[in-house]
Formats: structure tokens, C-alpha cells, sequence
């Protein structure tokens, strides 16, 4: 054997090597992020931080901040304080599945709230189920909910498409007329709204002349429009969310559509208000789970307003401020009541978890976990009549929480 | 005559011998079938107007990534992130200046320039290197101009609106239309008017198309080649953000908008013939009504359909309808 | 005569002759120096995937923008099976890598004549396509809200219980796979058809004036890719328990691509440090700032113009003067 083959292999053999104690090094290299204090209570909280709804994320942490910074301020439990680990899920159902289980394992989290797609939900869920970890979903679609995916571990404490959509058909039909045409955001959750508001409406009688789905994502509307037009309905009901919903109202707007009939959202996006402004959200009506203005009329509300705003800087908080808040403040209220941070222990406190944190009385219901609650029904504000910049919605109605509202619980298939 | 719809489970129940005969399409899962689907000529119309302003946007983004792949035979992977970019120009122009035509000069000037940046500093280097790199290198650099207009203005998106010379509805004759969007339909076809105009009529866009053809030929005849690619990536640049800008009124202003872009780009330069700029235009206008009248019948097939249009072009007429041979490489 | 030298080791010399096995070796020691388990086996799944990628891309020269077709089709097979119908890991597991097989061969065959770019489009497209599909399938793979479900806690191998929600245990679980697959490469790649593969991608006009089925051979190879992706993708719904659509989109397809480029193409290592490095980075940077897309950006830019040979390639180039 002559040496240049040996020396050939050595080199093949060392490059590998090379290779490879580069990576080991790399690996006891690595920074260490910011990781869990010993003792603490953990909140792992994945986030669309990144995306399409990077503003939601946002808001959604920074309610979450204020609840952990209130729980820490009242002397958490015996002393030991609760703490946020947010994580980045990038809006993708795998990301947000990859961040939990890294929460679960190496973070030590505790709980886990989050998610705002409702993909991601049921990702996130189904990690923390298979790990018999709390989830507090505060995503709106209501698959969460049904047996399928549910578990005692699961809660979902923000308010659904079913109790949105209802309570706002509940309040728009009998006002505004009973032919309807939808358009709706082809997939989960926008199929979740027509459902919702079918099911109500035809309790009073509503009369569907179309329902037209849109893809995901859909950046022109325009072909949609002439046969909305033609059809000629009393009420458009717009079942969308994000970035569809603000480009479909702008749309809209420019088509003339308000000239001919009313449009209506079983929820209105607080953040396409914010950036548009009032002329394209003119005359609509939709609903909400929570708007900082009702502050007047309710005393909870005041006090998160301004516990809020003095942690933020004057921001006032928004829908889903107000949903980060509820998430995180409703599993250390559990924690606290059950004295310990025993999984077990808590689903059974966060069960009986009650309480008005800014909009009224809320509680879990017993068989699939979903947190009971009013609707507020808003209609954009112009801006000669509000009070400041961040005045953007008048609450024009408001359905109390009831629990004959929701799906029952033999549909979701739990049972009875 | 108006048939009464009601909802689906009431439409399987009152049926119960089975479903009625839907007039126009038997299609599946369709939930609409009554006044509309008497198909009036004023609705097959305006449905037609709608994709003409449709595919006006799909022209312009088409024409830009076509002309660069034409000439540079480079496929700028950025394409849709200097849509986003023009958006975004005009958003700041505007607020300072107050005045959209203004935009409508300075934006392609300065998307351009930033284009020519770009091609100067990032694109040259790879020149010679295979077709693959300057793909790879424009893919990292979409990641790139997204995060830093975040950095610049936010993730929330910005409003714009269009000027109010453009706004409202017109009556077309068929029906209200939105004036903007004729207004895009103009603008759309003087832009290509003066492109047209520009490689035919004038000794640059000769030197253009002959390049186009042979680049070895300017170099025989002593023309710095550099110069005419710098200048042509500048042109296809800028005629991405001139098209950010002229949609931003549509569809609004936010660090993502040029994602979808990028994709109905490649489907519009892929079906059209890459490097043709006759294919560019036809192939968008006819994507557009595609578009438009897929989303009469079966909306949930409207992206299908381009993907799909994009696949049989690829698989049997694999140098689109006005293409040339011998671009690939 | 026989010039001895300073530095010899029998197993450096075994290693070297074996890259498989040094990669092997490698990944096998990986996690007990790395602290982040659940990353490690992300970079495992991940480096699998850009293996297979790298099949086509590396060794074939062939830029392919569909590779997430077979990644999640290989997913979804596995993930379909084992939440909806029950069946045994082991054979969902085959049915994945089967199903992304015949995935990769009917977007072969339609794809064959093209080149160059218009491959990279015709893949793109096509692999939008089977988005779709699966996206419409959605009482089996539920649609935009992916597939749930796909819950194999414990595994039984006789005596040996493994449970896998223990991610060190699960890393070796899927280890064993990734060997396989790998020393599988290694034995296609050092066979007469690996050298088929390198005749083409050196000179196609040569290879098939000597009488070699270009179009074949391609189609197999792209096969071969496609169900080493498939593989990839299969232990990945299991890793995860869910299998996501946008596993099946573009940005995966970009995500893997940007991996290969970042390893090394072409080598047998590159493909897994891509893998680490990029996941590594994006780990690295989201605890730190939101703005990772920036980050990734730049590196992968810098990398395309002064390291085309990504990170193990040039290295490798560097050494061998």
C-alpha cells in the first residue's frame, strides 16, 4: 500500500473528524438563552411572533405581561414568582408543535397558553395532550374543543366562532333583514363562522342566497363582487380574518357595496381598523370579545384599562391584549387556588376558575372546557367622534355569556 | 326568475327525492344556484372588466421578472419583495410629498436604483456562474428586504388610499366599476405602450433586443454588456415597485404582500414564454380572466387553476406561448 | 517502498474510507454533547431530508423546487395511517416512503424533458398541485387545520419498551432509520449507478452518447431522493405527532434547498451540517430577536457568493490543496 492512498484516507478520516468536532463545538459553543430560573412557576407561551399576524402576537404578549406582572406583584405563590417563556411559532403548525415540546423538555414549562392560527392550536395541543400538560388555547376555531382533539388538559379560553357568529346574527337579522349572501375564507375556521351564524340565523328565520368561498389568503376580491351585486341581498356577512378581512372591506368599500346592502363580520379584527381607518370599516357591524371602551359602564374594565396602559405606556389594550391577559391570568389563578403547580391539581382548580376580569363574569364550562362569555357587538368609530387614537369601535350591543349559546356538548361528542 | 335559497341542511331535507336540477353547472359542492347563474351578459361583463384589472397587476409583475430572465436569463427570486418595496416607497413619498403622481414617477426611479444596487454589488459577482446562483442568492435576499421593512415600518401593514381624483364607482354601461380600476387598466396599457416603444423605437432598446438574442454580438461590436444588464434589471425592478404601488390601494400596504406576487409572476412568465414580453402581457391578461371567471364558478379552484395552467404549459409547450428556445441552459 | 507516516490510525483510515459510517458514528455521538435534544432530532429528521435533496440537487445537478411534495407526502402516508386507520407504526412508516416514492415518480415523469430552470419551475408547480390535493383531501389529512393524532408514545420491541416522549430515546429510535437510509445512499452512490449519476451531471451529452438512459436514470434517482425525503418526512409526523400542509409548501421546499446549499452539495456530510447550521442559526436567533428572516438572509447570501460550495465544500476543497 503506498502512502499517498494512506494519506488519502488519513485526509478523508480527519476531514470528517474536522467536520465533526467543528459541530461538537459549535454545539458547547452555544450561547445559552435565557433559561428558566430553578425555582418558578413557567408559562410557555407560543406566539406568532413572525407572519401575518405578527400584530395579534404582539398584543397577545403584552396582555400575557401584565397578567404575570400582576400574579408576581401579589406575591405569587408563597413567594415563588411566575414567569413568561415566549417562543416564536411562525405561524406553522410544525414550528409551534418543535417550540412546545422544547418547552415541555427542556424549558421545564409548567403550562402552556398560546397560539393565535387555529392549526397551530391543535398542533400544540396535541403535544401538550400526549404530554398531559395544561394548554389554555387562546385561538378562536372551536375544533379544539370536540372530542376528537379535547382532553382534560385542554381549555380554550377564547371566546369561538360559534358564540361570535351567533351573537352577532342575533343582533344584526332581525335589524337588517333576512337575505343574506356569505363570503367566506375557504377553510377551517371560516367554514366555523358560517356554521355559526347559520345555525343561528335560521332560528330567525335568515335566508341564505349564496355562499361564496374565497381562498386563503385572497389579495383581489373584485371577482367576487359583481356576483355579490347582482344577487342582491339585505346583509353581506364578511367570515374572515386578518389580512383577507381588512383587503375585503377596502374592496368592498371601493365596489360600492354599502350602497346596496349591509356587511356584517361575526368578528371584527381590531388591528385592520387600527391601519385602515374609519372609511373602509364604515356602517359595519361585527363582534368582539373585548373592547377597551366599554371602561364607562364596567369597573372591571377600568381597572385592567388602567393597569394596562400603566404597564404599556398609555396603550389601551385590545381584543387580543385582553385574550393574552385571560389566558395566563386564569392558569396562575388556578395555581394559586390549588396551591401548587400539580398538573393534576390545577385542571381541577382551573375548572372551577371564575371570575370578571374586564367584560364580566367568565367560567369554564364543565364538559369541554370552554370559557363562557359575553360577545360585544362594535361598530367602527369615525374619528371626529372618538375620543383618541385608539377610540376606534362604539359597542353598540352586548350578548351575555350563556352557556345555550355554544354547541352542546353531545354535539362536540363529549358526553352528556 | 329568483329561486329561494335556504341553508345547506335545509336544502338536503326539502329535497328528499334528491337534488333539483341545477341550471347551469352540476357542480360538487356548490351551494348557489339561483338569479346570478342566470348568467346576464352584463355579469359576464363585468366579470370580464374584473379580470382585465386583474390581470393588469399580473402583466406588470410578469413583464418585469420576464424581462430580466429574457435578457439576464437570471430569475430574480426577489421579484415579489421589490413589489413590496415599490409599496412601501410610495407610502413614504406619498407622505411627504401629499401627491400620488408624484409617487407614480418617483417610485419606479427609486425601486429601480435600489435594483440596480443590488444587481451591481449582489448579482454581478455570480455572473458566468451557472443558472442556479443568482436564484439562490435573490431567495436569501427576499428574506432580507422583508425584515428590514419590518424593521423599518413595522409588522402591522400601513393604509394607503388612492387619490381622490380615482375613487368611487363608475357606470360602465354594464354595471358600477370602480374607477381605479380602469384607471389601472390605462395606466397599465400606456406603460407598456412606452416599453414597447422604447425597445423598438429607440437605439437602447435595440441594443436591448439584440443582446437578448446574442450577447456576444454587443461585445464584438464594443458595447459594455454590464451597462445594459445594470440598466435592464433597473427597468424590471422598477417596473415591480411601480406595480407595488399601483396595488397598494387595492389591496393595502404590509411587509408580505409580495409573496403571492412572486408565485403568480412565475405562472404568468412561465405560460407567457420567458423573455417574452408579447407572451408576458397575453399570458397575463389571460391568467387574470382566468382568474376572474374560475372564481364565478368554483372559487376554491382559483389558485389551482394558475398552478395547474403553469404545469401543462411547462409539460407541453415548455417555452410558454410566445417564447424562444434556448434559454434555459 | 513504504514511506511510513507519522500519523496512523487504522480507525481514522476505516473512517475515512467510510464517510457513511463517520457520519453515522457522528450522529451517533451527537446528542450526548448537545444539550438540546428535541433541535438535535429536528437536525437529524431535517439533514435526512437534505440528504435525499441533496440526491437530486448535488449529485445530479438538478435544481428541484418540489422536494416538499415528497417530504410531506412521506408525512401524511405515515400520519394518515397510523391516526386514522391504526395500523402499526412499522407499516406506516414503509407506506410513507412508498407513497413519496410514487410521488416523486409521477412528477418525474412529467417533469423529464425539462432542464435547467424550467425543471425548477415544473417541480414548483407541480408540487403546488399536490398541496392542493392534499389541502382539499381534508376529511383524511384535515385539511389547513394538518393531522392529528399520529401518537406513537411507546414502542415495543420484544422485551425493550422505548418510550418516545423521552427525546433522547426517540433521537436513537430514528437514528436507526437515518443509518439505514444513509449507508443505503452510500451504497448507491459508491455502485456502478453512482457513477452513472456523476457521468451525467458532468456531461449529459457524453453520458448518453455512450449509451446511457439519461431520462432513466434521472427518473430513478429522483425516485431514490424522493423516498429518502419521504423517510424524512414519515419519522418527522411521528416526531411531531401532527403533520402540518405547510409541510407540503414551497417555503419547505426553500428551507431544505437553503440547507443543502449551506452544507455543502454534493458531499456526504454537508448535507447534515447544513441541516445543524441552519437549524442551529434560526434556534439561535429566534431567542434572541424576531428578526431571524434577516439573519438567515444574509448568511445565506454571504454564503452564495463566497462559499458556493457551502460550508463543508469548501472546506473540503480548502483541505484537499
Amino acid at each position: 500500500m503506498n502512502s499517498s492512498v494512506n494519506n488519502k484516507t488519513r485526509r478523508n478520516a480527519l476531514k470528517t473528524l474536522a467536520g465533526g468536532s467543528s459541530l461538537v463545538l459549535g454545539a458547547l459553543a452555544f450561547p445559552r438563552l435565557v433559561q428558566a430560573q430553578a425555582e418558578a412557576i413557567r408559562i410557555g407561551f407560543p406566539v406568532p411572533l413572525t407572519g401575518a399576524f405578527a400584530a395579534e402576537a404582539q398584543a397577545v404578549v403584552r396582555g400575557a405581561e401584565l397578567a404575570i406582572k400582576e400574579f408576581n406583584d401579589a406575591g405569587g405563590l408563597n413567594g415563588v414568582k411566575a414567569e413568561l417563556l415566549v417562543r416564536d411559532d411562525k405561524l406553522n403548525p410544525q414550528e409551534a408543535a418543535t417550540r412546545t415540546i422544547e418547552l415541555i423538555d427542556k424549558d421545564k414549562a409548567n403550562f402552556i397558553v398560546g397560539s393565535v392560527s387555529s392549526a397551530v392550536q391543535l398542533s400544540v395541543n396535541n403535544v401538550t395532550k400526549q404530554r398531559k400538560v395544561i394548554y389554555n388555547s387562546i385561538s378562536q376555531s372551536d375544533t379544539i374543543n370536540e372530542a376528537k382533539d379535547w382532553s382534560r388538559y385542554t381549555f380554550h379560553e377564547c371566546l369561538n366562532p360559534h358564540m361570535t357568529a351567533g351573537a352577532v346574527a342575533r343582533y344584526a337579522i332581525p335589524k337588517m333583514g333576512k337575505k343574506v349572501v356569505f363570503l367566506t375564507a375557504d377553510y377551517a375556521y371560516g367554514h366555523e363562522m358560517a356554521r355559526g351564524f347559520q345555525t343561528a340565523g335560521k332560528a330567525l328565520g335568515m335566508e341564505v342566497l349564496a355562499d361564496i368561498r374565497h381562498p386563503l389568503g385572497t389579495t383581489d376580491f373584485s371577482s367576487y363582487f359583481p356576483r355579490i351585486l347582482a344577487l342582491n341581498p339585505d346583509v353581506l356577512i364578511v367570515c374572515n380574518f386578518g389580512r383577507d378581512q381588512q383587503i375585503s372591506f377596502k374592496q368592498a368599500n371601493d365596489f360600492g357595496i354599502k350602497k346596496q346592502m349591509k356587511i356584517i363580520a361575526p368578528l371584527l379584527m381590531h388591528n385592520g381598523r387600527m391601519v385602515d381607518g374609519h372609511k373602509a370599516y364604515e356602517g359595519i357591524i361585527g363582534g368582539t370579545g373585548y373592547y377597551w371602551g366599554i371602561e364607562a359602564s364596567t369597573p372591571s374594565s377600568k381597572r385592567f384599562n388602567d393597569s394596562f396602559k400603566s404597564l404599556h405606556k398609555g396603550l389601551y389594550p385590545t381584543d387580543y391584549a385582553a385574550l393574552g391577559y385571560a389566558g395566563v391570568h386564569n392558569v396562575l389563578a388556578a395555581v394559586k387556588a390549588a396551591g401548587t403547580t400539580d398538573t393534576e391539581k390545577v385542571v381541577t382548580a382551573l375548572r372551577a376558575v371564575k371570575g370578571d376580569l374586564y367584560k364580566g363574569n367568565v367560567y369554564f364550562r364543565a364538559c369541554d372546557h370552554q370559557a363562557v362569555q359575553s360577545v360585544l357587538i362594535v361598530e367602527s368609530k369615525d374619528r371626529a367622534v372618538a375620543a383618541n387614537d385608539q377610540d376606534i369601535f362604539s359597542v353598540v350591543a352586548t350578548e351575555n355569556f350563556d352557556e345555550s349559546k355554544l354547541r352542546s356538548c353531545s354535539e362536540l361528542g363529549h358526553p352528556a | 326568475m329568483q329561486r329561494t335559497r335556504t341553508s345547506r341542511l335545509a336544502f338536503f331535507t326539502a329535497h328528499p327525492g334528491g337534488r333539483p336540477p341545477v341550471r347551469l353547472c352540476r357542480v360538487y359542492q356548490q351551494k348557489t344556484i339561483d338569479s346570478y347563474m342566470e348568467l346576464s351578459f352584463n355579469l359576464i361583463a363585468q366579470q370580464l372588466v374584473t379580470g382585465l384589472a386583474l390581470g393588469s397587476i399580473y402583466v406588470l409583475v410578469g413583464v418585469g421578472l420576464s424581462l430580466v430572465f429574457g435578457l439576464l436569463t437570471i430569475v430574480n427570486f426577489a421579484h415579489g419583495a421589490f413589489f413590496m418595496v415599490g409599496a412601501y416607497v410610495g407610502v413614504f413619498v406619498f407622505a411627504k410629498t401629499g401627491n400620488f403622481w408624484i409617487c407614480m414617477v418617483a417610485v419606479p426611479l427609486i425601486t429601480g436604483a435600489i435594483g440596480m444596487l443590488v444587481e451591481r454589488v449582489l448579482v454581478r459577482p455570480l455572473y458566468g456562474r451557472g443558472i442556479d446562483y443568482p436564484l439562490l442568492l435573490t431567495f436569501g435576499l427576499a428574506y432580507v428586504m422583508m425584515d428590514l421593512t419590518r424593521m423599518a415600518f413595522g409588522v402591522q401593514g400601513e393604509p394607503f388610499e388612492a387619490p381622490e381624483a380615482l375613487q368611487g364607482a363608475v357606470d360602465i354601461g354594464i354595471g358600477m366599476f370602480p374607477l381605479y380600476r380602469l384607471f389601472l387598466i390605462a395606466v397599465t396599457s400606456v406603460i407598456l405602450f412606452a416599453l414597447w416603444l422604447f425597445l423598438e423605437k429607440t437605439r437602447f432598446g435595440l441594443i436591448v433586443r439584440a443582446g437578448a438574442r446574442d450577447p456576444l454580438v454587443l461585445r464584438v461590436l464594443g458595447i459594455n454588456v454590464s451597462t445594459v444588464w445594470l440598466a435592464i434589471f433597473g427597468v424590471g425592478t422598477g417596473i415591480a415597485g411601480l406595480a407595488g404601488l399601483l396595488a397598494a390601494p387595492m389591496r393595502g400596504v404590509s411587509p408580505e404582500m409580495g409573496v403571492p406576487i412572486l408565485i403568480e409572476a412565475f405562472v404568468i412568465t412561465v405560460v407567457g414564454g420567458m423573455g417574452s414580453l408579447g407572451g408576458a402581457i397575453a399570458a397575463g391578461l389571460l391568467v387574470g380572466v382566468v382568474v376572474s371567471f374560475t372564481t364565478l364558478f368554483r372559487p376554491e379552484l382559483a389558485e389551482f387553476s394558475m398552478f395547474a395552467l403553469m404545469a401543462i404549459t411547462l409539460i407541453f409547450k415548455p417555452n410558454g406561448l410566445l417564447g424562444r428556445k434556448g434559454l434555459m441552459g | 517502498m513504504k514511506t511510513k507516516n507519522t500519523f496512523q490510525s487504522p480507525v481514522l483510515a476505516f473512517l475515512g474510507k467510510q464517510p457513511a459510517l463517520a457520519v453515522m458514528a457522528l450522529l451517533a455521538v451527537f446528542p450526548l454533547i448537545f444539550p438540546f435534544h428535541s433541535l438535535a432530532i429536528n437536525i437529524l429528521l431535517f439533514g435526512l431530508f437534505a440528504a435525499g435533496y441533496n440526491l437530486t440537487f448535488g449529485y445530479t445537478g438538478k435544481l428541484s423546487f418540489g422536494h416538499a411534495a415528497f417530504f410531506g407526502g412521506g408525512a401524511y402516508g405515515c400520519g394518515i395511517l397510523i391516526s386514522q386507520y391504526a395500523i402499526a407504526w412499522p407499516l406506516a412508516l414503509g407506506f410513507g416512503v412508498v407513497l413519496a416514492g410514487l410521488i416523486a415518480l409521477l412528477m418525474g415523469l412529467l417533469a423529464m424533458r425539462t432542464r435547467g430552470i424550467y425543471f425548477a419551475m415544473v417541480t414548483l408547480a407541480l408540487a403546488q398541485c399536490v398541496y392542493f390535493l392534499f389541502f382539499q383531501a381534508n376529511s383524511l389529512t384535515g385539511g389547513d387545520n394538518g393531522l392529528r393524532g399520529v401518537n406513537v408514545n411507546t414502542v415495543n420491541l420484544g422485551p425493550l419498551k422505548l418510550d418516545l416522549l423521552n427525546p433522547l430515546v426517540k433521537y436513537y429510535f430514528m437514528l436507526v432509520f437515518v443509518a439505514i437510509a444513509i449507508w443505503l445512499i452510500n451504497r448507491i452512490l459508491n455502485s456502478a449507478f453512482g457513477s452513472i449519476l456523476e457521468a451525467l451531471r458532468e456531461n449529459e451529452h457524453r453520458a448518453r452518447a455512450c449509451g446511457i438512459n439519461v431520462e432513466g436514470t434521472r427518473l430513478l434517482s429522483l425516485v431514490i431522493s424522493g423516498m429518502v425525503c419521504g423517510l424524512a418526512g414519515a419519522l418527522n409526523a411521528i416526531n411531531l405527532s401532527t403533520v402540518s400542509i405547510d409541510s407540503l409548501s414551497y417555503h419547505t421546499s426553500g428551507q431544505v434547498m437553503m440547507m443543502t446549499l449551506l452544507g455543502g452539495m454534493g458531499t456526504f456530510f454537508g448535507p447534515f451540517l447544513g441541516a445543524g447550521i441552519f437549524l442551529g442559526i434560526e434556534h439561535v436567533v429566534t431567542g434572541i430577536t424576531e428578526r431571524w428572516q434577516l439573519i438567515v438572509g444574509v448568511i445565506f447570501i454571504i454564503l452564495v457568493l463566497f462559499f458556493p460550495k457551502g460550508i463543508w465544500g469548501t472546506a473540503l476543497a480548502r483541505y484537499k490543496k
